[in-house]
């Protein structure tokens, strides 16, 4: 049994090797991401990869998708072992991943990150969106709606994941400088049941505010549903503004009705990018920077339009 | 001290009840004195005209709704298998899946319902108890371990439900969708807590007309002996888990009337430990055998007041679950059998001191 086992699979190994062999003008990539039904923002991110690293574009690519660190090695090792050109990855951790880095080094694999960034400068290239600079844009916006006193219920993501980092951050730091007060933060896990349930909370005690900043679209829907329930007017013209992260297409239907005042992009685009970054490297050009920035934008309710909309939402 | 009363105390010390009902008078005290008035109910005009009904009690009921069903449907599981469903919250998440994928046919955001919600529901709760028989099946039949064996819907089922979603985002059309998860227009309570009353009942009620308590427990406690005296331990498990499925189903429904739109990762995520947990105060052994549900559900209530409670004190984000976790910790410690056989001691000593002075 045993022998008949290690046969087919060393069968299946020669297959591979000979099919691998077939297409070698294809430039072999491995993209490790994380899984696609994660969020909305996931689900478009893959997408993009789809769309850009196919045959037809000159790509042999093979998807791993994980959001537990372990399965993401076994998947890079995997990568390494099978003698990719170029490993793309979106990294489940910042941490652990000097092993691997080193051995894809070694056996001359150029690593480039898209989305997360890690702690190891092994990489050659990373496309990478600035949460905190998201934050620093909401703000700014938040600021210069000319609130007399803004009172925030800040709703975060799962702490100390890197978009919860990156907008609390700047929200934390105006009202350190006494510009907002924060009247409740708590995290909603990115979920709208939890936002719902701590938005009601501080409704049934009473606590006046006229902001909500919900690290995502979700979780200011939920915000949104409990200030309906309790008959609070909110959007433009209301007593509450809301704001959002990420542009779902629903979300900015919201902005467009006037539901909501504000959403912050969280480009999920990087495909492109990355694409340019290996055939330049392909003819031996080295990327001008190591570290590119997203472009990502807010977006105001009074200003958007539906081509935004149909441009910059991400589902359908 | 009077014989009676001191009956009646050791009586309720050695009630399964005495736990649940504590711990739920210790929170209710501690947010009086955090908030005066916590019982406070008053009754507003939503945003879409209509009466609803406001106030910390409210939401507890309200939030709660979803692991209270649950919980009935884990203490069945509990008692007839010895062991807990771990993949109820995939499983919920799939449940969503297929309501919307009824009602929105192939588009993402339809204008019009494209199946009646009576349809979408049945055919979720159909879909849910193909997974609970399989779970069943899996436990009853191939006797493996019951947290192994949902384990594997555990990991699968929100890959599932991303599937049969078609991996988008659904958005359910109208507003006719939404009342089962927040209000129906004229009437100030929210829905959920009606739907949960209903289910309290349906189960209260089929525990008293039928032989499912009585069977699941004997099945818990002794399978050989249940087999020997002409039960079928193999149908009553799975039968347990098909009504664990049941209340899958409604909880999936509930959760995706909620919000009218459907995320498969976040949906009722973590919710089986609340579960879980809520069997565990409500004084029953997760080993199975005799069963207490009054108690599960009252647990399921104890959590979501926990919850609510750290939502209104000022606790901070990163230190919520540990807070939690201290107090379950606590409860789950007083409710331990070697307190509570102290306990017992206690009280029958103090009893038997009384009678020999009298």
């Amino acid at each position: 049994m045993k022998k008949t086992l290690s046969l087919i699979l060393a069968l299946i190994l020669c297959l591979a090797m000979v099919s691998s062999a077939g297409a070698d003008e294809l430039i072999k990539v491995g993209i490790i991401n994380n899984p696609p039904s994660e969020s909305g923002y996931r689900t478009a991110n893959d997408n993009d990869f789809k769309a850009a690293f196919t045959q037809e574009n000159g790509y042999d690519a093979s998807f791993a998708y994980s959001i537990l660190l372990e399965e993401q090695l076994a998947a890079f090792n995997q990568f390494v072992n099978d003698g990719a050109d170029y490993i793309l990855l979106s990294a489940a951790s910042t941490d652990g991943w000097d092993d691997a880095i080193a051995a894809a080094t070694e056996a001359g694999i150029p690593v480039l990150l898209f989305d997360r960034m890690i702690n190891n400068d092994g990489y050659v290239a990373a496309v990478v969106s600035d949460m905190a600079k998201e934050g620093e844009t909401a703000v700014a916006w938040l600021l210069a709606q000319g609130l007399e006193a803004p009172a925030v219920v800040h709703i975060q993501g799962v702490m100390g994941s890197d978009a919860q980092i990156g907008r609390s951050g700047a929200l934390d730091a105006a009202a350190a400088e006494g510009k907002a007060t924060i009247v409740k933060q708590q995290t909603g896990n990115w979920s709208a049941d939890e936002a719902k349930a701590i938005v009601e909370s501080v409704i049934n005690a009473g606590t006046s505010f006229n902001v909500v900043y919900a690290e995502n679209d979700d979780m200011a829907k939920g915000a949104v549903a409990a200030l309906d329930a309790a008959g609070i007017s909110h959007g433009i013209d209301g007593d509450v503004l809301i704001m959002g992260f990420d542009c779902n297409k629903w979300a900015l239907k919201e902005l467009l009705a006037g539901n909501w005042n504000y959403d912050g992009q969280c480009s999920p685009f990087q495909a492109g990018v990355l694409d340019q970054i290996i055939k330049n490297l392909e003819q031996g050009i080295e990327p001008s920077e190591k570290l590119i920035i997203n472009e990502e934008k807010g977006f105001d309710a009074k200003e958007l339009t539906e081509e935004d909309v149909e441009k910059y939402g991400l589902g359908e | 001290m009077p014989k009676s009363i001191k009956t009646l105390l050791s009586g309720f010390a050695r009630s399964p009840l005495l736990i649940p009902f504590s711990m739920l008078a210790v929170l209710i005290v501690f947010n009086l004195i955090m908030d005066p008035a916590f019982f406070r109910i008053t009754v507003v005009t939503n945003n879409a005209g209509y009466p609803s009904m406001q106030g910390r009690i409210v939401a507890i009921l309200n939030n709660g709704s979803e692991l209270a069903i649950l919980a009935i449907g884990m203490t069945l599981v509990t008692a007839a298998s010895g062991g807990q469903d771990i993949s109820v919250g995939a499983a919920a998440s799939i449940a969503g899946a297929v309501i919307l994928r009824v009602v929105c046919g192939d588009e993402t955001a339809p204008t019009a319902l494209h199946a009646s919600i009576i349809a979408a529901v049945l055919a979720s709760i159909g879909v849910a108890m193909c997974f609970g028989a399989f779970n069943g099946v899996l436990v009853s039949v191939f006797k493996i371990q019951p947290m192994v064996a949902t384990l594997i819907l555990f990991t699968a089922g929100r890959q599932i439900a991303y599937w049969i979603g078609g991996g988008k985002i659904l958005n359910a059309p109208g507003d006719v969708f939404k009342y089962f998860g927040n209000n129906i227009p004229g009437i100030a309570i929210p829905t959920p807590i009606f739907i949960t009353l209903a289910c309290i009942v349906v189960i209260a009620l089929v525990l008293k007309f039928t032989n499912l308590g009585l069977y699941s427990q004997t099945v818990g406690i002794n399978v050989k002996s249940a087999r020997l005296n002409g039960l079928n331990p193999v149908w009553i498990k799975t039968l347990t888990y098909i009504i664990m499925s049941v209340c899958v189903a409604i909880v999936g429904f509930i959760k995706v009337s909620r919000t009218g739109n459907i995320n498969y990762d976040t949906l009722a995520k973590d919710i089986e430990m609340d579960a879980i947990l809520a069997v565990a105060i409500g004084g029953n052994a997760l080993s199975g055998g005799k069963f207490n549900l009054t108690g599960s559900i009252i647990g399921a209530y104890i959590i979501q007041f926990l919850t609510n409670t750290l939502y209104a004190t000022n606790v901070s984000s990163d230190s919520l679950k540990a807070y939690k976790a201290i107090v379950i910790i606590v409860i789950v410690v007083i409710g331990s059998p070697v307190l509570k056989e102290y306990a017992d001691r206690l009280f029958r000593r103090g009893g038997a001191a009384q009678g020999v002075r009298s």
